[in-house]
């Protein structure tokens, strides 16, 4: 059962042949096995998935179950659950249990069978999982390092099989590297096709609600279960979704697809540029047409997502002063409580992040900073237009680097940024972007990056798809 | 380069405790970030519209009805002191 894909083992269930009380069961198990080498999981909750997975089993011989239904799945600790603990990593939300459920996971469906809340960098803020408050989780593929970041926990959950797949939340890539890193797909949708209503705020104009899977159809199957317009989230698309599966194995034939050059520098590692140029080769061979794209300001884009996801930060943050929910310092006065409260509940990058954002957002720094990096957004949009008329996907890699060992980058915070490289152009133009693993270098996992005009996931998904069959590379849980 | 001063300027701006072990450290950081970012103020952007959302949304509007809320018990069941189907908060000073 464990070397089954999502898709596969939802299939067996609704078949009959595994129950999904039985699927449960094996996943809880799993987490019993490998949790102590991993640390995937802040809070796993093993009865909420039994309890659901009975539920599951009972509608499915009544009135029927939802073809992504009872496939356990990890859900980043960033997402408000119902009655379970969410502590989006931080000290400041310890205690902290929502009081209702986010918009995607209700989509879903109610009995989700969820076997975890999975670590994560602090408030999403990250690129290694180090900046979690509860401590680091570890690559399934090498204890001795970082799983990328910021949804780790959920990555590494499904590497290591403890669960089938996972939802993510991608600001600047914290979907795509840590499923680059970990050997898995992690897909980032377009910005506003799936609800945020319920996902705790980091960068409002950038957060998008992802899939991490062991496959590319099962990326499509969990984005189908997850899309869709929510009148409690007025940013969300009311576009109709469409059937991601139904386009999935056409191929590549007259496929146009362009290698964005300025992603292929001396920036990323030579091992990482190989894997992507063999991908790209066997697609060619394969019969796509490839070429060479262009997006000049992709030179910009790490320094201008640097201004603006801050600035939104400092902002989304200010909400953590110890009224409402939370933690809270007895003080004297309020603002004694405010200073204190989040001296105490917030670490270190999110100290960092939220005195770059307040300091942008400045009288006086405003335009010189944050007014430019919005223009520089607006140059990139343009960049991705142009580029996407020539081609219908563009590739590059996901990550300059392989994991990473733990300690490596955590007292250089530009050096932790750079892993973003590749991921925030597509994060400020809001268009979808998928990792699929491309093969191996150091023997460790590389993702390739696909990216593809908004709203085009059914084109998107089948590239991925033909990435995915041309690659060298083989899901199997580890350790 | 961004003076102590200046660090506490901005961190009284968030109501953000720091040591002044934390004030020199991210004195340095801030410095060593914001250099970097520097490189976009080469860029010359006059006349380009800034962008604040990648799909253009604007004015989303929505009936305004009644709809299931959150009981004040259930809404107040997270606050650290609730008291009267209130948010208590220490002396505003």
């Amino acid at each position: 059962m464990l070397e089954l894909t999502a898709s596969a083992l939802a299939q067996k269930i609704r078949d009959r042949e595994i129950s999904a009380r039985e699927a449960a069961e094996t996943a809880n198990h799993r987490v019993e096995e490998v949790e102590y080498r991993v640390n995937a999981f802040l809070t796993p909750t093993p009865y909420v998935a039994l309890e659901r997975a009975g539920r599951i089993d009972e509608r499915l011989q009544n009135e029927g179950i939802q073809p992504w239904e009872g496939v356990p799945i990890a859900i980043k600790d960033v997402l408000s659950t119902r009655g379970v603990r969410t502590t989006c990593g931080s000290k400041i939300l310890e205690d902290f249990t929502p009081i209702y459920d986010a918009s995607a996971l209700v989509n879903f469906g109610e009995d989700l069978v969820m076997v975890g809340k999975a670590n994560m960098d602090e408030f999403a803020m990250g690129s290694s999982t180090e900046n979690s408050a509860y401590g680091p989780t570890r690559n399934p593929w090498d204890p001795d390092r970082v799983p990328g970041g910021s949804s780790g926990g959920s990555a590494a959950a499904v590497a290591a099989g403890e669960g089938w797949w996972a939802l993510g939340t991608d600001t600047g890539g914290s979907v795509r590297q840590p499923a680059a890193l970990c050997g898995i797909v992690g897909l980032k949708p377009t910005y506003g096709r799936v609800s945020r209503y319920g996902l705790i705020a980091f960068g409002s104009s950038l957060d998008c609600i992802g899939p991490m899977t062991r496959d590319v159809r099962d990326a499509a199957l969990l984005l189908q279960a997850i899309a869709g317009h929510d009148p409690l989230d007025s940013t969300t698309a009311n576009a109709e979704v469409p059937d991601y599966l139904a386009d999935l194995e056409g191929g590549v034939s007259g496929l146009r697809v362009g290698v964005v050059k300025e992603l292929m520098d001396e920036r990323i590692d030579a091992g990482v540029r190989e894997v992507v140029e063999r991908v790209v080769g066997e697609l060619e061979a394969a019969g796509a047409e490839v070429g060479e794209a262009s997006l000049p300001h992709a030179y910009y884009a790490l320094e201008a997502y640097y201004i603006i996801a801050p600035a939104e930060i400092s902002s989304n943050l200010a909400r953590f002063d110890g009224v409402r929910y939370g933690l809270r310092e007895p003080a004297d006065g309020v603002h004694e409580m405010y200073r204190e409260t989040r001296e105490k509940g917030f670490g270190d990058e999110a100290k960092r992040r939220i005195m770059l954002g307040t300091y942008a957002l400045s009288s006086g720094y405003y335009d010189a900073y944050y007014a430019q990096a919005q223009k520089v957004r607006t140059r990139m949009i343009g960049d991705f237009r142009e580029a996407l008329s020539s081609y219908d996907v563009l590739i590059s890699p996901t990550s300059p680097s392989v994991a990473f060992e733990i300690g490596a980058k955590t007292d250089d915070p530009l050096a932790m940024y750079l892993q973003d490289i590749c991921a925030v152009p597509a994060s400020l133009a809001g268009i979808p972007a998928i990792s699929v693993p491309g093969g191996l270098s150091e023997g460790l996992p590389v993702g390739v990056q696909l990216m593809s005009d908004h709203f085009t996931e059914p084109l998107l998904l089948r590239a991925a798809r033909a990435a995915e069959e041309v690659a060298d590379f083989e899901f199997s849980p580890r350790p | 380069m961004i003076s102590e001063e200046q660090v506490r300027h901005v961190a009284n701006l968030a109501r953000l405790g720091l040591t002044d072990e934390e004030i020199s450290r991210m004195g340095g950081q801030l410095d060593a970030i914001l250099d970097s970012i520097e490189k976009i103020r080469e860029l010359d952007l006059e006349g380009v519209p800034p962008t604040a959302n990648p799909l253009d949304l604007t004015n989303v509007l929505r009936p305004d009805e009644p709809r299931g809320e959150l009981s004040p018990e259930t809404a107040l069941s997270t606050a650290p002191d609730p008291v009267d189907n209130l948010f208590a908060v220490p002396r505003i000073d």
